[in-house]
């Protein structure tokens, strides 16, 4: 069950992806050329997310449990840090040069794109290089720290 | 700055927008997590017992988004612009930067931002900047 409303949530997500044009990177690059001919599309694709977003995260505030008995694993707050500020900066860099973030990579790919593919390769690699580094400096990056019931 | 009114799609990018935050909703309510895609695949490159089967349905599930819309009808643009260089240096930034940053588009973008995250506005605001910024010189400083 748990795996399955996993698989949908991703299909979904992905399906919305192409409906809002964020899967064409094409369409992203116009709405980060803020001085060329601005395409502001994609800020209502955040905002239309962020309106459903908000209003299922506010409903599941006090939730120790979900709705299909799991435990709620949300991140709690952390402290804004350089590793967050500097990590956030190289993604945006590699998201200007493309126009590709994660999502899309894979929905790229499962469209059949060669360049996605690529993309998608690229980044698992940038992702393996994360671990080489972290694992180097004998700190287990582990996953955040979660508000756990 | 000029609008470009003819490349302009308001609706589907609000539809598209609230497909999105219905897919982030259910994977909250339902698995109780939030739907970041790179802290998900991320974390089958260090793959624990237990924690492995909802990462794979979820990015199978994004895969096969593109497959499931093409049974029905003919796929929307998609056009990638990028040389084959360009998109293996932007990959290996993304895979590292995000994995640094905890988190995309998604899981600080659309997750973090609707939980008011003080942290994911922040990187929201970081990676946007540095778009903008690589977007103004690759288009504007270097190939005008």
């Amino acid at each position: 069950m748990y795996t399955a409303a996993s698989f949908a949530a991703g299909l979904i997500f992905g399906l919305g992806l192409l409906v809002a044009g964020m899967a064409n990177p094409a369409k992203v690059l116009g709405f980060l050329d803020l001085a060329g001919a601005w395409d502001p599309s994609l800020a209502l694709v955040m905002a239309g997310a962020i309106a459903v977003g908000a209003g299922a995260f506010a409903l599941m505030k006090k939730w120790t449990r979900t709705l299909l008995g799991a435990p709620v694993l949300l991140p709690g707050p952390r402290r804004i840090d350089r590793k967050l500020i500097l990590g956030s900066l190289v993604f945006g860099v590699g998201w200007g040069l493309a126009g590709i973030c994660p999502g899309p990579a894979l929905v790229l790919a499962g469209a059949g794109s060669a360049k996605g593919l690529v993309f998608l390769a690229a980044m698992i690699a940038g992702n393996g290089a994360f671990e080489f580094f972290e694992k180097k400096k004998g700190v287990a990056p582990g996953p955040a720290r979660m508000r756990s019931p | 700055m000029s609008i470009a009114w003819n490349a302009f799609t308001p609706a589907s990018a609000l539809i598209g927008g609230a497909i999105i935050g219905t897919a982030a909703a259910l994977f909250a309510v339902l698995n109780g997590r939030i739907a970041g895609i790179s802290g998900i695949l991320g974390g089958l490159m260090r793959p624990q017992t237990g924690d492995i089967s909802w990462r794979i349905a979820f990015v199978a599930g994004l895969v096969a988004a593109p497959l499931a819309w093409g049974l029905l009808a003919a796929l929307p643009e998609i056009r990638v612009d990028a040389s084959y260089p360009a998109l293996a240096a932007a990959g290996v930034l993304v895979g590292v930067g995000t994995r640094y940053g905890g988190g995309c588009t998604s899981g600080h973008g659309v997750c973090g931002v609707s939980r008011a995250s003080p942290r994911s506005i922040a990187a929201t605001l970081a990676f946007m900047a540095a778009g903008s910024a690589t977007v103004y010189v690759a288009r504007h400083l270097i190939a005008p």
